[in-house]
């Protein structure tokens, strides 16, 4: 059982109800459940987007594009059905964020597909769990069927005349289904490669008929947009990056956990009040902010809001919100290293910039860290990973090239200590536990 | 269907409705070729060509698909299935340590199985515990803040638990 952990400067939104049964229909109906979908059905798919539009609300799977804007793309006509997508292949090192809503919340995500249904007028919805997540599905199963029951999904949902499907799967084992087109190729029962775009998914996606693609927590939070009002719900977090956002602290922290946090809470704050400091009274090394992928930040830049905006102005991004804190006695090499090894394993092998980019980053790596490096080794590593970035049809050799490039220039003389031939200096057994 | 079938039949009913709720057959496959692994243990020739012809596509397809995906496996795992993860909020807090007590104990490395099929071991990736670090799962289940000590006594419970119901088979 995953759990929400509370700090006083926490504003429990999207966690509203979390713990309170809430996974039961009729407890969910109690906490003003459904209400924000009979809501959506009575303002229509125009007043429905700009309504989100107005929330500020921004993809919370990593890329923060305004989810609003992503709805108003789909064309009113299409040749084909439409599809609601809601990505919960949630795999972003450092981010356990979507587990709770399942877990706590299936019902938001229902009534959040409901309401983008209704703005893109589509009749079919799915929503996609990664594969280890099994006793979830069982949870978010058990949530569609009483949804059906109650005639909030099926045929003339809550007696409006429209008609809605919502189907729950898992995915089987692969970080890159995690991307947009990957995602739609893996529900589509093929190997989860990318798809080059344009086309994007908003005009032509799943099955071919235009797609929106959501992440779990950004289709959770649309419900709440519409229960406390979208003008309220921009005004919880800054400019542009509207309400609350699920952070989930980890690393080397007091008092790691998943906390709901307004946009633009201050992450020296986040790590030292709310996450409770480093234990030990060890010293702050570096933080990824926003889940692997994200270029590590050192001490003196966390003093920053955490936005899309303010980090990305700070050399990084916001990312999944996976907040990874690393004290002082962490080898950046090793780190890096490890980082890689995830990327390498989950290359889809698609395009050779990313296949082969990881390769050859995890070899330079793993040499750098064993023993057997060359100074050159160094520039390579940075030059590998620069010649990656833009060049893939997916995300995923960014993902890998980004937080490398920034660990070899923020660590560089880290990276110059392990080139005397024997490998890692500060490497040592792991202390023994006392008992 | 052929009468060849090695599916249960509550498989072969959650295949027949699963194949119907999407506008093509072939969306079954991912979520269809884990439930099959569940119940059969793995990926064997007979689940792969039965599920090809449930869904109307070729074995290489499937076969495909199966090599794509890494929970997806052709040869049977332990009745346990320990999954340690090792990637960086785990391993910041303990992974590698976990994972060691975990070769240790079951003496198998990596996708190892033990002699008496109890227990298989993986080191896997990122599995969504990252603020309860460290975790592993055993199946589907998850297990976090894990210590070498808790770790050792969990291996400790699912050997009791697997012999007693290995024993219970027996009778």
């Amino acid at each position: 059982m995953a759990t929400l952990t509370t700090h006083p400067d926490c504003v429990p939104l999207v966690s509203y109800r979390f713990g309170k049964g809430a996974t039961a229909i009729d407890r969910y109906l109690e906490l003003d459940g459904y209400q924000s979908a009979r809501k959506a059905i009575e303002l229509g798919p125009d007043a429905i987007i700009s309504e989100m539009k107005t929330s500020n609300l921004r993809g919370r799977g990593g890329a923060g594009f305004p989810t609003g804007l992503k709805w108003s793309f789909v064309p009113k006509q299409a040749p084909r059905p439409k599809y609601v997508l809601v990505n919960g292949d949630e795999s972003e090192p450092g981010t356990c964020k979507d587990r709770l809503i399942f877990e706590h919340d299936p019902h938001a995500v229902i009534e959040g597909v409901i309401i983008a249904a209704l703005a893109i007028q589509a009749k079919m919805g799915f929503i996609y769990l990664r594969g280890e997540y099994r006793y979830l599905l069982k949870i978010m199963e058990r949530a569609v069927e009483e949804a059906y029951a109650k005639g909030f999904l099926g045929k003339n949902i809550f007696g409006s005349g429209i008609d809605l499907d919502v189907v729950t799967q898992t995915g089987a084992g692969a970080y890159e289904v995690g991307e947009e087109s990957a995602l739609m190729e893996s529900l589509e029962g093929k190997r989860g490669v990318p798809r080059i775009r344009p086309p994007f998914p908003a005009v032509v996606g799943l099955y071919g008929g235009p797609t929106i693609i959501n992440n779990a927590e950004t289709i959770a939070t649309v419900p709440h947009i519409f229960r406390i009002g979208a003008a309220e719900y921009a005004k919880i977090g800054t400019e542009r990056n509207g309400g609350t956002r699920l952070f989930c602290l980890s690393g080397h922290l007091n008092r790691p956990g998943v906390y709901e946090l307004p946009m633009g809470y201050n992450l020296k704050k986040m790590i030292y009040e709310v996450g409770g400091g480093i234990p030990g009274g060890k010293k702050l090394k570096a933080v990824v902010p926003g889940g692997s992928s994200t270029p590590v930040l050192l001490p003196e830049e966390i003093d920053i809001g955490m936005d899309f905006d303010q980090v990305g102005k700070a050399g990084s991004m916001l990312g999944s919100g996976g907040v990874v804190v690393l004290d002082e006695t962490v080898c950046m090499v090793e780190f890096a290293l490890r980082t890689m090894k995830f990327y390498q394993h989950e290359s889809c092998g698609w395009c050779i910039p990313c296949r082969e980019g990881t390769d050859w980053l995890k070899k330079s790596l793993t040499r750098l860290h064993e023993g057997g490096a060359v100074d050159k080794d160094i520039d390579n590593i940075r030059y590998l990973a620069e010649n990656m970035l833009g060049r893939t049809f997916c995300p995923l050799g960014d993902a890998a090239a980004m937080p490398t490039i920034g660990f070899v220039k923020k660590f560089r003389k880290e990276f110059e200590d392990h080139l005397d031939g024997r490998g890692c200096p500060y490497h040592h057994a792991p202390e023994p536990v006392l008992v | 269907m052929s009468a060849a079938t090695i599916f249960s039949p509550e498989l072969a009913a959650r295949f027949d409705k699963l194949v119907t709720l999407y506008p093509v057959k072939r969306s079954a496959l991912v979520p269809m070729l884990l439930y099959a692994q569940d119940e059969v243990g793995c990926l064997s020739d007979a689940v792969i060509a039965e599920v090809a012809e449930r869904i109307g596509i070729s074995e290489l397809d499937v076969r495909n698909v199966v090599s794509y995906y890494s929970m997806l496996r052709t040869k049977p795992a332990g009745k346990y299935n320990v999954q340690v993860c090792t990637n960086i909020s785990c391993m910041l807090r303990g992974g590698n340590e976990i994972l060691a007590v975990c070769k240790k104990r079951l003496g198998v490395g990596h996708k190892g199985v033990t002699a008496d099929g109890l227990f298989s071991l993986e080191e896997v990736e990122c599995i969504g515990a990252c603020s309860w670090a460290p975790a592993a799962q055993v199946n589907y289940e998850f297990h976090e803040n894990l210590t070498p000590e808790s770790m050792e006594r969990l291996l400790s419970e699912y050997r009791t638990r697997g012999l007693a119901e290995e024993r219970g088979k027996g009778k």
